[in-house]
């Protein structure tokens, strides 16, 4: 029993820091630039994906024996696609302004590495519950450097977290300005390199 | 005697600074006092010597001795740049202890913060505090505007130093010139501080003064907002930018690029010492011209006034012969091999003329061209490598 309940930790938290989609495996950097100017799309992206992840993770570890190994890339397209179009329509449904500001980008999960890369390498290997805890570690991993580069940029970029304005006003008076860089897709390259810096440098101590 | 006396203090502190001393991590900024003071005893004992008076030290200090003049002008121009719009004397004196004012802060700062990254970085890596900050930290404040604020040139500094250099290994590696990697970074994390008609002249208000001083426009933004019959020209001389004006660099701009007629007295300077290649500075003003001909050939009635400007206007506005002649030269981030630095140089002056005449929202092109070629100096290498092995006869 013991050996499970560590497989089961090692699953959920390897993905979230040692073994980070983004900053190790460097997958889904596309929408890691796009959607994390405001700190709130980040965090509506990071919940939509690490949803998807986890029941796509899911779903094809329940079909795994089900699904014949030639077509198991399309049979896999399908549950993710419908996957991301539910979570594409629950958006505009309940969250119609940031479902407009994340506009293509929710769809683009379909294409988002994370979400194939989890189904082939480890959905199709490996039992529902591990399958879709491995998903949502995954999602996490993901979805915490998203908020990170949001937050640092949405800070920088505009003063603000979560649409507040948290610079108090006197640091504008005595000269402070916010650094336009980082509304810019390069200024996520630089904050997601320095992170892997920082994670290199922290792990290998 | 004097020299005695130097030598002893550094022996007598050697102990704290080696191996099991109490400063031990602090020995790169040790090593490069005693480096700037003595001759470096570690002397290579064995083949193959390149017997060659020239190190690292005596290069980037040529460099220093070169950008003094285009310094010293730039404090100058701050200064009279200043008085003139505030009102004040233009006496001489009164000019350059303003310059001095205005430019002296920014250099403190960017020495500073820059060595401090630098020596962090030596103490943590282990590896030597490098003289090539003497050159970047000094370049830095000369390609900004005077009225930057102190604590964004610290963050350009930091960036440049860090990002353009040091994560890459450090001086030596870096495939970005430091000092224009910072600058790109002003440029686009405070646009409203790095460009527009405010930014390049400080201005003094008298607490009597109500009227608003309107601080003058660079001639490259003159230049950009030409209507399309208008003849840039005339109208550069008719808000007092005469084409010697031009050369000699009394005109509001960023603190060391007015005055081309230096920068190509230092480029000179720098030719013959043998430390900057002839190559890539007179490809680059062949670039320029050779583009600026052609855009004169293809201009028609209705082309944008830019077009049909006469060539040489393209030299001496903004940064370009400053660009050229400190910038692109600089050995790392430039091509290590002889014939691509004529193309080299030649792609970054057709760049410049072309991102100031087609594209109205970065009216300075050449830190983009110089950066942009920087990326493909490893490429041309490459090319010209491949180049000459084919050329060569099998030995067989």
């Amino acid at each position: 029993m013991k050996t499970t309940e560590t497989k089961t930790l090692k699953v959920i938290f390897e993905p979230i820091w040692k073994n980070n989609p983004i900053m190790v495996q460097i997958l889904g950097i596309c929408s890691s630039l796009a959607v994390t100017v405001q700190l709130k799309t980040a965090i509506v992206m990071a919940i939509a994906l690490t949803l998807v992840v986890a029941f796509s993770n899911l779903t094809v570890s329940v079909l795994r024996n089900a699904i014949p190994r030639n077509i198991r890339i399309i049979a896999e397209l399908c549950i993710v696609a419908t996957l991301v179009i539910l979570a594409d329509e629950l958006l505009k449904a309940f969250m119609y302004d940031i479902s407009k500001q994340l506009s293509v980008f929710v769809g683009l999960i379909i294409t988002n590495c994370i979400v194939m890369g989890r189904a082939e390498s480890f959905a199709l290997a490996n039992p529902p519950l591990l399958s879709f805890l491995d998903g949502l570690g995954n999602g996490i991993g993901y979805g915490s450097v998203l908020i990170a580069v949001a937050f640092i940029r949405e800070l920088m970029g505009s003063g603000k977290l979560l649409g507040f304005d948290v610079v108090p006003q006197a640091f504008y008076l005595s000269g402070y300005e916010n650094m336009g860089f980082m509304l810019l897709a390069p200024a996520a390259f630089i904050i997601i390199g320095l992170l892997v810096w920082l994670q290199r440098t922290l792990l290998n101590k | 005697m004097l020299f005695g006396k130097i030598k002893n203090t550094f022996d007598k502190n050697r102990k704290h600074f080696q191996d099991g001393g109490k400063l031990k991590n602090l020995y790169p900024l040790f090593e490069a006092l005693e480096a700037f003071f003595l001759t470096p005893e570690n002397i290579t004992k064995e083949g193959p010597h390149v017997r060659d008076s020239i190190d690292l030290k005596r290069f980037m200090s040529f460099v220093v001795i070169a950008l003094l003049p285009t310094f010293f002008f730039g404090i100058y121009n701050a200064g009279y740049q200043s008085n003139l719009i505030s009102g004040f004397s233009l006496d001489f004196w009164a000019a350059f202890s303003k310059g001095l004012v205005i430019v002296l802060p920014l250099v403190f700062v960017s020495y500073s913060v820059g060595f401090f990254w630098e020596i962090l970085f030596a103490s943590i890596r282990k590896h030597k505090i490098s003289e090539g900050f003497l050159v970047t930290g000094l370049l830095f404040p000369l390609t900004l505007p005077p009225t930057i604020p102190l604590w964004q040139a610290a963050l350009g500094i930091s960036f440049g130093v860090v990002i353009g250099k040091e994560i890459f290994g450090g001086t030596g590696r870096n495939i970005l010139n430091p000092a224009l990697t910072g600058r790109a970074f002003l440029f686009f994390a405070y646009p409203a501080k790095m460009t527009g008609d405010s930014v390049w002249t400080v201005v003094y208000k008298l607490k009597d003064q109500s009227v608003d001083i309107v601080s003058g426009a660079t001639p490259l933004a003159v230049s950009a907002l030409a209507g399309i019959n208008e003849n840039i020209e005339v109208l550069l001389a008719q808000k007092g930018y005469s084409f010697s004006r031009l050369l000699t660099g009394t005109y509001p701009g960023s603190i060391g690029e007015t005055s081309a007629m230096l920068c190509i007295a230092g480029a000179v300077f720098l030719m013959v010492a043998g430390i900057a290649s002839y190559r890539i500075i007179l490809g680059g003003i062949l670039g320029v011209l050779s583009t600026g001909y052609l855009l004169n050939m293809v201009a028609g009635d209705s082309s944008a006034a830019w077009l049909s400007i006469n060539p040489f206007y393209h030299l001496v506005m903004g940064g370009f012969a400053f660009g050229i002649a400190f910038m692109a030269t600089d050995p790392v981030s430039a091509p290590g091999m002889e014939n691509v630095k004529w193309v080299y140089g030649f792609a970054i002056g057709v760049l410049t003329v072309l991102i100031r005449v087609f594209n109205p929202a970065y009216s300075e092109g050449v830190m983009m061209a110089i950066l942009f070629m920087n990326l493909f100096a490893p490429l041309l290498d490459y090319v010209e490598i491949k180049f000459r092995l084919k050329k060569r006869v099998p030995n067989v």
